[in-house]
């Protein structure tokens, strides 16, 4: 029995942590972000992490990746989570996933290595304006004229959506509640378009894809035509569980932020992290990340294992995370005072990650109700 | 990660496994005659004291082997291992550790044997919280010691044939640590008198002691004199399991879902209701979250590092879930939950005298914001208060 890492994943998460803080302290992030019209993220660290292995890591070997399975990548992904790191990772992984797991050997071979070598980004596509997780959500059609398929629709929500060179995307094929099917979308077809919103979480860059006829080979549907929903269901349990393990990070992060800061801030003549009023919170906090981060490693490594448990492992830390890492913002802000409020301290921003993580692949109610069904009640 | 067993794991689960369904085939009566039995075949095994070393009657055996056994008879819902539950819990490897040779003899192999109960003298009225304020005055006197003072809140001492004590042999100390001393005490010595203590739930099952001038052997003596209180902690350090105790946990959330499906309010099964729906599975996660917990702690001791504060996390959990689900069960059933008796009592007031009985776990053994504070001050770090 091992509940935790090998020591080469010890290793790498040192390597990791070690390129970020040189690379990425949250002063370049806020730079990045910031920049007015910048692509979001910085496309020289970017090659640079893809080169050393991290974009790819858990792609096929066959098509350019490094092949190891979801539990390495957590340890990347709970480290770029640590720093706010402002790239594609989750989304180009998420969409890479896709091609590997529902594509042919010829979609592999086509898409993967351009996401395994950071050149291209890729996104999966899922939400509509109905806002929900369900395959009665997606009203975005797909309509087949002879080698092709017309899209039309508009997808939400998107994360990357302007950056992404591929989207996977989720479309209705037929009137059948749960007929629908994955198709890749490139960057520059005709009738795509992508744009971003303004986001309360600069670090995570949101938008949309339109589609207006938009017209692409059915070579580009991935697995069986109007048959991907169990598919579809298995990406967003990824996504859910993705978006989980950069929270544990961050949330440790805004966690460590705070009591650092409760340890020199003195008022009353004494450190206030010597209150109660301050120390009980951060203790609960602590409770809070120290466990849903033991639902994520076991939610991850179920996936990794296909686990039968693992959609219920996936639903019971991503509920759980979408409660308690606003509250960890939000007591971090608060524990830090009029200084918490202000855009150069720092907190705020582990506050703005915990906003995007909240809905990402569903909030707390979804699964939650997700548990209670899978627990037969 | 890596949730396999080993060989040789999977071999004494299949060992414990196969014992079960000799010794406690499924619809088994626990009648006091399979009681008896029971308790034998398992001393037999040497499972109780399971993790003990075997020269003192032990079973020698190892952290993992003590988890899969508990797992398995949690799961066939098995007798305790053993029924002397101080005794098992922190006594016995406090005499392990600290013990005399003639200590040992004495009284670890009637602790195994379920024979008497031990309880606890600890707490004060004035030393709660603050556990090592304690003022139990002991004086030397040739080969005895003469005690005099108060305990409170201790648990079957009316029941109890010993108790493990926690006196003050030195008053004059620079710290508050220093100057206590622990005893082993046999409860009908003259002088000691336990007055029980009626609980909110209508229960007594702790007790005042009293001691006037009640006298103690010398080699009655538990470690040095004035190192009571490292006795005291690393007894409670092996009774902190690394694995959480959530099988009863576990048991009681289902009981808490059968009682949403049985009770019809409104025309619907409470189990339809989204408030409780969501209460349900997110108690179930938490519990969820404390197994997983603990199984990260365990992976701790098995790569050979203490376990630290860390623990508290799981207390705090278990405070929360032990009220929780008594309220969330008293939600469910409405009007009724007041009841206690009569033909409209649910289970005739189970629930409800369940959800009275929290301070045992939640009291008991630290409040939550002493583990708050142990989280606080030796996790992150912050100054102490
Ligand atoms: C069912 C039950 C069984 C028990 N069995 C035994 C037994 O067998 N043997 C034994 O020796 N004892 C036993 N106890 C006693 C138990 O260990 C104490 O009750 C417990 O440690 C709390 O002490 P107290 O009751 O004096 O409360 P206090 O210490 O007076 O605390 C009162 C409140 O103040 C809070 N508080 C105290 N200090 C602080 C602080 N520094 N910071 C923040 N909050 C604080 C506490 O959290 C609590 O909420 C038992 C208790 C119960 C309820």
């Amino acid at each position: 029995m091992n509940f935790g890492f090998t020591e080469e994943q010890e290793l790498l998460r040192a390597e990791v942590r070690k390129f970020l803080d040189q690379n990425a302290p949250l002063e370049r992030v806020r730079e990045i972000v910031e920049a007015e019209g910048g692509p979001g993220t910085d496309p020289a660290l970017w090659a640079r992490m893809a080169e050393l292995g991290w974009v790819g890591l858990n792609m096929p070997e066959a098509h350019g990746g490094v092949g190891l399975d979801l539990e390495t990548l957590l340890v990347v992904l709970e480290e770029t989570g640590r720093s706010l790191f402002p790239s594609p990772l989750i989304s180009t992984v998420l969409a890479a996933k896709a091609i590997e797991r529902f594509g042919s050997e010829e979609q592999q071979a086509r898409w993967i290595p351009g996401l395994a070598d950071g050149s291209k980004v890729g996104t999966f596509a899922f939400m509509e304006r109905s806002d929900t997780l369900g395959a009665e959500g997606v009203e975005t059609l797909a309509k087949p004229d002879g080698d092709e398929l017309i899209l039309s629709g508009e997808k939400r929500y998107v994360t990357d959506a302007a950056a992404a060179d591929l989207s996977v995307v989720a479309v209705r094929s037929g009137s059948d509640a749960q007929s629908l099917s994955l198709v890749v979308v490139e960057k520059g077809t005709a009738g795509a378009t992508a744009v971003d919103y303004d986001a309360m979480d600069l670090t995570k860059r949101i938008g949309s894809l339109t589609l207006e006829d938009a017209r692409v080979g059915t070579d580009c549907v991935l697995g069986e035509q109007g048959a991907a929903w169990p598919a579809i269901q298995w990406l967003l349990d990824l996504g859910a569980a993705l978006v989980t393990a950069e929270a544990v990070g961050a949330a440790e992060a805004a966690l460590e932020i705070t009591t650092e800061f409760a340890k020199e801030r003195v008022q009353f003549d004494e450190q206030i992290g010597k209150f109660q009023g301050v120390k009980h919170p951060l203790a609960d906090i602590y409770v809070d990340v120290e466990s849903f981060r033991s639902l994520v490693y076991y939610a991850i490594w179920a996936l990794d294992q296909d686990a039968d448990d693992a959609r219920v492992a996936v639903s019971r830390a991503k509920a759980y995370c979408a409660d308690a890492f606003p509250q960890a913002g939000i007591m971090g802000v608060q524990l830090h005072g009029g200084v918490g409020y202000t855009w150069e301290y720092d907190i705020q921003l582990y506050l703005k990650r915990a906003k995007w993580v909240r809905p990402m692949f569903g909030d707390a109610d979804h699964h939650y109700e997700r548990v209670a069904l899978l627990g037969d009640l | 990660m890596d949730f396999q067993l080993s060989e040789e794991e999977e071999a004494f689960r299949k060992e414990v496994v196969s014992f079960l369904d000799e010794h406690l085939p499924e619809g088994t009566e626990r009648t006091p005659e399979f009681q008896a039995k029971w308790t034998k075949a398992i001393r037999e095994r040497r499972w109780v004291g399971f993790s003990w070393p075997q020269e003192v009657g032990g079973g020698g055996g190892g952290i993992m082997e003590q988890v899969i056994l508990k797992d398995e008879m949690a799961k066939r819902k098995a007798p305790a291992l053993g029924s002397c539950f101080m005794g098992l819990a922190w006594v016995g490897p406090s005499i392990i550790q600290y013990g005399t040779e003639e200590q040992k003899q004495k009284y670890i192999p009637d602790i195994l044997d379920g024979k008497y109960q031990w309880c606890t003298g600890y707490s004060e009225p004035d030393s709660g919280s603050d556990l090592a304020s304690l003022k139990c005055k002991c004086e030397r006197d040739g080969d005895e010691y003469v005690v005099n003072g108060q305990k409170i809140w201790t648990s079957i001492a009316m029941w109890s044939k010993m108790m493990i004590l926690l006196v003050r042999t030195e008053t004059e100390v620079e710290s508050k640590h220093d100057g206590i001393t622990c005893l082993l005490v046999e409860m009908d010595t003259p002088g000691i008198e336990v007055r029980p203590i009626k609980n909110m739930s209508g229960g007594a099952m702790f007790a005042e002691v009293f001691f006037d001038n009640v006298r103690v052997p010398v080699e009655n003596r538990l470690g040095d004199e004035g190192q009571g209180w490292q006795v005291t902690i690393s007894a409670l350090a092996s009774e902190r399991s690394s694995i959480a105790e959530v099988h009863g946990l576990i048991r009681k959330i289902e009981e808490v879902k059968e009682l949403a499906r049985n009770t019809i309010r409104g025309g619907r099964a409470m189990s339809e209701d989204p408030g409780i729906r969501r209460r349900i599975a997110q108690a179930e996660t938490k519990i969820e979250a404390m197994r997983l917990n603990g199984m990260r702690f365990l992976t701790k001791q098995l790569k050979g590092e203490p376990l630290g504060s860390e623990t508290s996390i799981n207390k705090l959990h278990r405070a929360d879930l032990e009220i929780g689900l008594g309220e969330l069960a008293l939600e469910i059933l409405g009007s009724s939950s007041t009841l206690m008796g009569g033909d409209d009592a649910v289970d005739g007031g189970a629930w409800a005298k369940y959800s009275l009985n929290w301070p045992e776990v939640v009291i008991g053994g630290g409040t939550p914001n002493i583990q708050r504070n142990i989280i606080a001050e030796r996790i992150l770090g912050l100054p102490k208060d």
